[in-house]
């Protein structure tokens, strides 16, 4: 082993490691909820965070794009580098990483706008658009990656909120999509859908880890397996266990992932 | 059917039986109702005599007996009247010989006494005097002339004064009544709509006839711009702060409480800081609706940041994670989303603060904007706003604490004006709701 206190951008090349946790902690004042975690999530990978409901889980999601800024009593410690560069980095500003990392919310939250609006939202506020076609141009494009093009081209002017659970949550994706992310961030995304929609969104997002890192949290092993090349394993605010998908299911080294997944904690 | 066989054993789960525990409770639901069906009534019917009570006692002054005298003035007339001493004085008795001369004409005999048409009409020299001196081309051709009844003669018009209650005195003699009961006859006394009630300004003590709201109406609407101009900007500003960006601790604490209990402050409080502040340290005018507005905004502030508040507060957050989620700033997320769905409720609390300031007299007490202020209207904009002016609550104080019972009937008749716009404001309030809440 060599010191290597920096990952340099040629080895996060080499490995395609996307974004680099080390140590963190987070509390939230006198609660420590992350403790030590530290993680290396690969591009065009989709990991799975699963384990027990008040584990962390969340909370370390919402660590990548900082969303945890926006609630004062927390507090994050450690580094996390997305593309090797610390996002933690006082001359970052949250707002623009939070266009470079995407997220999707548990309760489908698109804004009381119509279709067309609630997707050209980001790319207006971040200039992506110099005109009318490019947006519009934009927006389909968002639309189809979100796979809801289909279903919603003939109203675009309806609002958001009137379409369907399933339909309500894929816009939101295309919504995080179009700002043109390069990490996604789910955080339950299919707990308020029912089972045929909740396909949909799953098949979308095997579709969409051709493009993004995507990170989901999830409190169905089955769906974990289902669509996840990687899965951690939070206890208690520790990352227990951190590897191949098929290998937390088919043989966990610790004892803690062994008793989760076989429903005996949780 | 089945009661009969199974009488005494308790029947456990038939739906068909009603048992003791429900129709309890279905009895407290019913009597629940019916206290909440008590209470509306009680309410209905005090809102109903306040009605009734107010619309009885103001109409009346919407109205005024007026004599309708046509006369004819000659260029000797004029000249004549002129070249004496008592200008006015021959002016009258022009007029009252042509008065007379209407009268004989439809062939009615009145005792027909100088002194009485002063007693009914005012000084009515005057008034010709000035009209054709004002307009010298109307001389030689008929002119008509609606002359204000006197107080009295008005209310004996309304049935306020009837011949068993007048007291001969130098405002009314019972012998007059005889007089105007003629004229009424022969249609020269009519009553007619008052319009000088509405756009008129305040009269003398001695004149309630003359007396109109429409200059502290003026005063109330410079009143309320100033208030709207302040409270709604700086409110909404300090409520967005204090809801989104400020952080929690022992000082915005402190604000909140304080912002609860300025809500909770009489408003004679915020008088006499105006009094204070305003008029003695600043020297800004007495009596002027700027000052007015300084210190109903201070007053209405409050409520406009509880209600902002509120209704900020009342925005799901998904929706702000929603927006910077997708890499919105804060002030993005704050006036991009959540501020248009909080607008309704925002417009709604501050029109209720407006209109809480629109009725608002005990201030305005103390930064002498009462009392026969409101005599002439201001001259263009910035005059409105700084020249001495009352305001509707207070132009109906000072008639209230006047003595003329026909005061009294104006200080009515000026409640309705205000409730009409305090009503007309509520209304738009719920229109602009309910027009915004389509929206989404
Ligand atoms: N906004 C918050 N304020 C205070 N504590 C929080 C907040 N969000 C989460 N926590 C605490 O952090 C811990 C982890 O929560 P979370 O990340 O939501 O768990 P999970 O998503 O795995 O169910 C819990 O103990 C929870 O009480
Ligand atoms: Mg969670």
């Amino acid at each position: 082993m060599y010191d290597a206190p920096h990952y340099t951008t040629q080895e996060t090349a080499v490995t395609d490691v996307k974004i680099k946790a080390k140590d963190v902690q987070v509390y939230y004042g006198e609660n420590h909820a992350i403790k030590d975690v530290s993680v290396e999530i690969e591009n065009n990978t989709v990991t799975a965070f699963i384990g027990p409901s008040g584990c962390g889980k969340s909370t370390f999601l919402r660590c990548i794009n900082r969303m945890n800024d926006t609630i004062d009593i927390c507090r994050v410690e450690g580094d996390i580098l997305i593309d090797g560069d610390d996002i933690y980095d006082k001359r970052v500003d949250p707002v623009q990483l939070r266009a470079k990392v995407g997220m999707v919310f548990q309760k489908p939250n698109p804004f009381p706008k119509s279709i067309y609006d609630n997707v050209a939202y980001g790319p207006k506020i971040h200039g992506m658009a110099r005109n009318k076609a490019e947006l519009d141009d934009i927006v389909e494009r968002a639309l189809r990656r979100g796979a809801i093009w289909d279903e919603v081209k003939d109203r675009l002017q309806a609002p958001g909120t009137g379409l369907s659970g399933g339909q309500q949550q894929r816009l939101c994706i295309a919504r995080a999509v179009a700002t043109e992310p390069e990490v996604l961030l789910m955080d339950e995304p299919c707990s308020a859908l029912d089972p045929i929609a909740t396909a949909q969104v799953e098949e979308l997002i095997d579709e969409l880890r051709q493009n993004y890192a995507v990170v989901i949290v999830t409190h169905s092993m089955q769906q974990a397996a289902r669509v996840s090349q990687k899965t951690a394993f939070f206890h208690l605010g520790y990352l227990v266990e951190y590897d191949d998908t098929s290998k937390i299911f088919t043989n966990p080294e610790d004892s803690r992932t062994e008793s989760y997944i076989t429903g005996r904690i949780g | 059917m089945t009661d009969a066989s199974m009488d005494s054993a308790p029947v456990k789960g038939r739906l068909t039986t009603v048992d003791a525990r429900t129709r309890k409770r279905n009895a407290a639901e019913k009597r629940f109702k019916a206290y909440g069906l008590v209470a509306i009534l009680i309410g209905l019917f005090f809102l109903v005599v306040l009605a009734v009570s107010i619309l009885r006692s103001g109409l009346p002054a919407f109205t005024q007996a007026e004599v309708q005298v046509e006369f004819t003035l000659t260029q000797e007339e004029f000249d004549a009247a002129e070249s004496q001493m008592l200008k006015t004085r021959a002016y009258e008795d022009l007029f009252i010989a042509a008065l007379q001369g209407q009268l004989e004409e439809r062939g009615l005999e009145v005792a027909f006494d100088p002194a009485a048409i002063e007693r009914l009409l005012g000084k009515t020299g005057g008034t010709i005097r000035e009209f054709f001196l004002e307009n010298p081309d109307r001389i030689g051709t008929p002119v008509t002339f609606d002359l204000a009844a006197s107080s009295r003669v008005d209310g004996y018009f309304k049935g306020r004064v009837t011949r068993d209650t007048v007291v001969d005195s130098r405002f009314l003699m019972v012998s007059d009544l005889d007089l105007v009961d003629a004229l009424a006859d022969a249609g020269i006394i009519t009553s007619s709509f008052n319009w000088n009630f509405i756009t008129g300004s305040d009269s003398g003590v001695d004149n309630p006839g003359g007396a109109g709201i429409g200059v502290s109406v003026i005063g109330s609407f410079f009143m309320m711009l100033v208030v709207l101009a302040l409270s709604l900007p700086i409110g909404v500003a300090a409520s967005i702060y204090l809801e989104e960006f400020a952080p929690q601790n022992w000082f915005t604490d402190l604000i909140e409480v304080n912002i609860s209990n300025l809500a909770a402050v009489p408003s004679i409080v915020f008088g006499i800081l105006g009094l204070a502040v305003f008029i003695q340290f600043m020297h800004l005018p007495q009596s002027a609706p700027l000052v007015g507005g300084l210190v109903l905004t201070l007053m209405t502030l409050p409520t406009i940041i509880i209600s902002t508040r509120a209704s900020l507060k009342s925005v799901p957050p998904s929706i702000r994670e929603a927006a910077l989620g997708v890499g919105a700033s804060k002030m993005q997320t704050v006036f991009h989303h959540v501020l248009p769905l909080a607008a309704p409720g925002i417009l709604t609390g501050t029109i209720i603060g407006l209109a809480q300031a629109l009725g608002e007299t005990a201030p305005l007490l103390l930064i002498g904007m009462v009392g026969f202020i409101a005599r002439a209207y201001p001259e263009g904009v910035v005059s409105g706003f700084i020249d001495p002016n009352s305001a509707m609550p207070a132009q109906i104080y000072t008639w209230a604490a006047r003595a003329d019972a026909g005061f009294y009937e104006k200080a009515w008749g000026g409640i309705i004006i205000l409730l009409i716009f305090l009503l007309t404001m509520n209304i738009i309030a719920i229109i602009l709701r309910r027009r915004f809440e389509r929206r989404w």
